[in-house]
């Protein structure tokens, strides 16, 4: 089985994105998943670190989403949030994973990195009610503006908080 | 005993006329010119397409002319689940559409939610607008469409009238209000009431 699943490396890694990670933000806890290299972060440093990833070539930003670990074994934090950056030059792609937790999750926006981001950071908001400070335009994305609850948290009912009824009824008198 | 021709009050018609209801005619006309405007946002709307398509040809019973513009339109086909998000969209379109129109829910979806039983999708448009005819399936057949507006049409034929006095459901209603024995709201008008003459004396005896 040459398919390593999980290998926890944290000094044996070559990749010298990691090295210099740890040379910006003390050591980090990195792992390589079916040949993907994943590097967690603390949140704290989240946007310097990325800042920093964009300057070494991550010129493509892939993706923003995140993982609710409610009622998850060993889980040590309520939210995890997940960075899919992919290099044009280099043909590099990397996770950045960081943490955050309740009350009010917040994290920093990438957005002046990244415009990439805008849409993908309102998404989450919307969905998963993670606060990102400094995001030009928070607003929700797929869910009805007068929606107020999170939906994607595990904490949330699968079928509302009755929501669908809210609307007026149009019988053929209206109409 | 022989009764002539000249003691009957019936009419002679000429040959090549029938005699019929103006609401009749009216329906006659409606019913085989259904011009829908197909409401499609999922895969009934494949099916949909496929039943004005030209394997199974819904212009056999005159219902072949989709519009997209809801002006133009008297049968709304609801084909697939609505979201929430949508459900004031699709009701904006109804209001929008003339008079006399009707309502068609295509598929599980449309009619119950179907397995989508979740926070962001309708549990059946019937709670928001009204719907004539309802199709099974999942997603229905084109025969199960084409089977809906035949059976649409001939609702449209038993029931319908030119003035669309058949839509006009609380003027039913008021009907209905008509047969109640006391048409006025109640008032506590003891003259006119002898029980209550009763009691408001006893009580007036005894406070009690």
């Amino acid at each position: 089985m040459t398919n390593t699943s999980e290998t926890s490396t944290d000094n044996a890694v070559e990749n010298t994105h990691v090295r210099a990670l740890n040379a910006f933000c003390g050591p980090v806890k990195s792992s390589i998943y079916r040949n993907q290299q994943r590097v967690i972060v603390p949140v704290e440093e989240s946007f310097d670190a990325l800042s920093m990833l964009k300057d070494r070539g991550f010129d493509l930003f892939i993706d923003v989403t995140c993982v609710d670990y409610l009622e998850y074994r060993k889980a040590k934090h309520r939210y995890g949030l997940v960075y899919l950056l992919a290099s044009t030059m280099n043909a590099e792609r990397l996770t950045i994973r960081t943490f955050v937790d309740d009350p009010k999750p917040t994290v920093a926006s990438v957005v002046p990195l990244w415009e990439a981001a805008n849409w993908l950071e309102r998404e989450v908001w919307d969905l998963f009610g993670i606060h990102f400070t400094g995001h030009p335009d928070l607003r929700r994305l797929v869910m009805p503006e007068e929606f107020t609850a999170h939906p994607l948290r595990k904490d949330y009912p699968l079928q509302g908080r009755g929501e669908r009824h809210n609307f007026p009824v149009i019988t053929r008198d209206h109409s | 005993m022989a009764v002539t021709h000249s003691e009957s009050p019936s009419l002679e018609l000429p040959e090549n006329v029938v005699v019929s209801r103006l609401d009749e005619l009216a329906s006659w006309c409606r019913k085989n010119s259904l011009w829908p405007m197909p409401f499609a946002t999922a895969c009934c709307g494949i099916e949909l397409m496929a039943t004005g398509a030209a394997k199974h040809d819904l212009s056999r019973f005159g219902a072949e002319v989709f519009r997209f513009s809801p002006r133009q339109c008297d049968l709304m086909i609801v084909a697939g689940r609505v979201v929430m998000k949508m459900l004031p969209v699709l009701q904006r379109i109804w209001q929008q559409m003339h008079e006399p129109k009707w309502c068609i829910s295509m598929g599980a979806c449309a009619s119950t939610g179907g397995v989508f039983d979740t926070y962001a999708v309708v549990q059946g448009i019937d709670r928001f607008i009204p719907v004539d005819m309802y199709v099974p399936g999942c997603p229905p057949r084109p025969e199960q469409l084409i089977q809906a507006i035949i059976d649409l049409q001939d609702k449209i034929q038993e029931e319908g009238t030119i003035m669309g006095r058949e839509f006009n459901t609380r003027q039913r209603q008021d009907k209905k209000r008509a047969l109640v024995e006391c048409p006025e709201p109640l008032t506590l008008d003891a003259s006119r009431n002898p029980n209550l003459q009763r009691e408001l004396s006893n009580s007036a005896i005894n406070p009690n």
